[in-house]
């Protein structure tokens, strides 16, 4: 998540060293910003870092439930590649990282929408989209189960005034996994906003005013001013949305139960792994299964980096 | 960001372990402190109450409650006891048991029990079967429940249908379930849920079927198949609300809004059930109906001691007395559950008199035990994707039932194999 500072900050300290005619960095200054970064690397060794390694060596063993490991090979990535339901939360994970791309171009519009010069009480809006986001994945989940409670619930009610039948939204296997995509659209369409709104900021008014003196609509000035000079937000916003999407658990886990028959059709590779390692006591295979996860993530990753060579405009 | 809050709870676990775990448990006074570890805040009042009659008579022992919700319960527990910092009394289930007996991290009881002469033959023998391993005791019961029928009186007086009683078969809870059933108030006769303790087991035993035997499953089995199929048939004919329904408001809650006129449940639900003034006033408790035998299922907690606690003696002391009948007197008069011990329920059926509680003590005597084995968990997962379906009114339980047979063979095996 810090590789876009570093990235950014690399490329203005390599135009920056071209030219101050190759002056080599002093020794001192480097070994005080090493004590600056201490914290922030302390803390990524021993939380991340660390668990990250034994993580990767348990993966290769068969863990005892109360303690005590013995080393049985790749016997634990055998199982993770054959076993059907981790495909099937592949996908299903994958799907929730589609829905939960969504988050982006709706952010997008409200951001400038709230940008609209003269428009009052903008940190009040900005607070209301935020909210769904600081709140406990738990309390969303209860709520949106109500909601769309197929007996009771709002959703259904309001529906059936325009003369259509609801369903069992979320006990529904054909309409689970995307009821549960709405949600996370939903809580995670505040924190984007908020990013996009400090993008929208960065672009100088001067463009809008040139743009309005030529002649051209707010549409015009959006698709060709606003998304463009957007575009590496955009493309930051979309690596985190990708990883968080890949890696949604809690939510699903409160809305979805135990003894729901779409449960096959929703689960995710998290809901998966805390399922191998906390109920079925095979942390070992658990290991494996996050390790693939984390390939999965580094190569979507990799890829977005790759295609955003085309798409993102550094001004 | 999100991925914390599963982190979080793995870290603090054993963090809030410590904290609560004390030092080396005897202090200045030379006073042993146990720890009590347990799930249900329910049975706190009386827990407290034991153990101040415990207290009374064993001065230099004290004991602590340490309560933890059900939901981390036991991946607190598995992370305490590799922290070494697990409570050294605490409450165990049927489902965990055979995994930590097997993997010695209980003290056996069974040399403490010849010597102290412990009354366990005064507690149900399937209960207190279901903590031995490989012919050691290591837990002695507390508590029990069975399933009972659950109906509601005003509902069966509006279809003028007779109340069930002890002569019910299978045929006339159809019968009834049917009449019952009025889509028009969204009234159904009967919950035929996805539930394996309550719903799925009791009907398998109740067929003669089995869910486990011998290192076997039963799933393939023809007449667990009927049983399960009593209940999906129910769905299928519109007479109990789909599973997709239930998981969004079970089958108990649709029994307190009086929308289901039968329903399966356990003893333990009779306080909650009394706390609904409907319900007080018109709910009805028989055995559960007979199918191809009369049975039920029984499953009880039991009291273990930790074979990493430093204090044993004391500790061994405290799960003899909960074993006793001053305990289980004390237990049942709080009213939440039912104790285990011979003759002392009177005061927990007098805590109800409007419910016929007496049925679910007498069905001790064909009750079938919770099936378990060394990695429960892991072939109970198995079942309900697999059954979602056909629970869901989309039929298919005989191939569901025997496709899950050979997957819980296939996890029997290889729990045997490690």
């Amino acid at each position: 998540m810090s590789v876009f500072p570093a990235t950014a900050a690399a490329k203005s300290a390599g135009r920056n060293r071209a030219s101050a005619s190759g002056a080599r960095p002093g020794f001192r200054n480097q070994r005080v910003a090493y004590w600056y970064i201490a914290p922030l690397g302390i803390g990524f060794a021993v939380f991340y870092f660390w668990p990250l390694l034994q993580t990767f060596y348990y993966s290769f063993t068969e863990f005892g439930a109360f303690g005590g490991h013995t080393f049985i090979g790749t016997d634990n990535y055998v199982r993770v590649v054959k076993d059907v339901t981790v495909w099937q939360a592949l996908g299903n994970t994958l799907i929730y990282s589609v829905i939960g791309l969504m988050a982006l171009p709706v952010a997008i519009v409200v951001a400038s929408l709230l940008n609209r010069r003269g428009l009052r009480g903008v940190s009040v809006y900005r607070a209301l989209y935020f909210v769904p986001f600081v709140t406990l994945p738990v309390a969303v989940g209860l709520v949106w189960n109500w909601l769309y409670n197929g007996d009771f619930g709002l959703i259904n009610e309001i529906l059936s005034w325009i003369g259509v039948d609801g369903r069992y939204w979320v006990s529904d296997p054909s309409t689970a996994v995307y009821a549960i995509g709405a949600v996370i659209v939903w809580s995670t369409t505040g924190y984007y906003l908020v990013i996009f709104m400090a993008g929208i900021k960065g672009i100088p008014r001067d463009y809008y005013e040139a743009a309005e003196l030529d002649g051209a609509g707010a549409l015009r000035r959006f698709f060709t001013i606003t998304l463009p000079l957007l575009s590496p937000t955009i493309f930051f916003a979309s690596v985190i949305c990708m990883i968080n999407s890949l890696q949604t658990f809690d939510l699903i886990y409160i809305m979805m139960g135990e003894s729901n028959p779409a449960i096959g059709d929703t689960q995710s590779v998290v809901g998966l792994f805390y399922k191998w390692a906390f109920v079925e006591n095979a942390q070992g295979a658990a290991a494996a299964l996050a390790f693939l996860l984390m390939l999965v993530i580094a190569a979507l990753t990799y890829l977005q980096f790759r295609i955003q060579k085309r798409w993102v405009h550094y001004a | 960001m999100r991925r914390r809050t599963l982190l979080g709870g793995v870290l603090a676990a054993p963090l809030l372990a410590a904290c609560s775990g004390g030092s080396d448990g005897t202090d200045s006074g030379g006073r042993t402190t146990l720890s009590y570890g347990m799930w249900d805040p329910a049975q706190v009042p009386g827990m407290e109450k034991i153990i101040a009659a415990f207290e009374k008579r064993n001065p230099r022992i004290s004991v602590r409650i340490q309560l933890t919700p059900w939901t981390s319960y036991w991946t607190t527990l598995k992370t305490s006891m590799r922290g070494g910092t697990a409570p050294d009394v605490f409450w165990m289930n049927a489902v965990n048991f055979q995994l930590y007996a097997s993997n010695g991290v209980l003290e056996p009881l069974s040399g403490h029990i010849k010597a102290d002469a412990t009354p366990v033959d005064r507690h149900p023998e399937a209960l207190v079967k279901l903590y031995s391993h490989r012919g050691t005791q290591y837990g002695l019961p507390k508590d029990f429940d069975t399933i009972g029928l659950w109906y509601n009186k005003q509902l069966f007086d509006k279809a003028g249908i007779k109340y069930p009683d002890e002569s019910w078969t299978w045929d006339d809870v159809r019968d009834a379930a049917a009449e019952l059933t009025d889509p028009g108030r969204g009234v159904h006769g009967f919950a035929a849920e996805m539930q394996r303790q309550i719903k799925i087991y009791p009907a398998v035993v109740g067929a003669d079927g089995f869910i486990l035997r011998d290192g076997r499953s039963g799933f393939g089995d023809d007449r667990t198949i009927e049983g399960l199929r009593f209940l999906t048939d129910m769905v299928d004919r519109g007479w109990s609300p789909p599973q997709s329904a239930m998981t969004e408001s079970v089958g108990r809650v649709r029994y307190w809004s009086e929308k289901v006129a039968m329903n399966y449940d356990l003893s333990a639900m009779a306080g909650q059930m009394y706390a609904v003034p409907a319900l007080k006033d018109h709910g009805g408790i028989t055995v559960l109906p007979k199918g191809r035998r009369r049975a039920t299922i029984i499953h009880g907690l039991a009291n273990v001691i930790s074979a990493k606690s430093d204090k044993k003696a004391a500790a061994w002391k405290f799960v003899h007395f909960m074993a006793g009948r001053e305990a289980a007197e004390i237990q049942a008069k709080a009213g939440v559950t039912i104790s285990s011990y011979e003759g002392t329920q009177d005061a927990w059926l007098k805590s109800m008199p409007e419910f016929d509680l007496k049925h679910f003590i007498d069905m001790q005597k064909y009750a079938v035990p919770y099936p378990s084995s060394e990695n429960t968990a892991v072939w109970e997962n198995l079942q309900y994707p697999l059954l979602g379906a056909a629970f869901s009114g989309k039929g298919g339980i005989e191939s569901a039932a025997r496709t899950l047979g050979e997957q819980m063979d296939r996890a029997l095996k290889e729990e045997r194999a490690s």
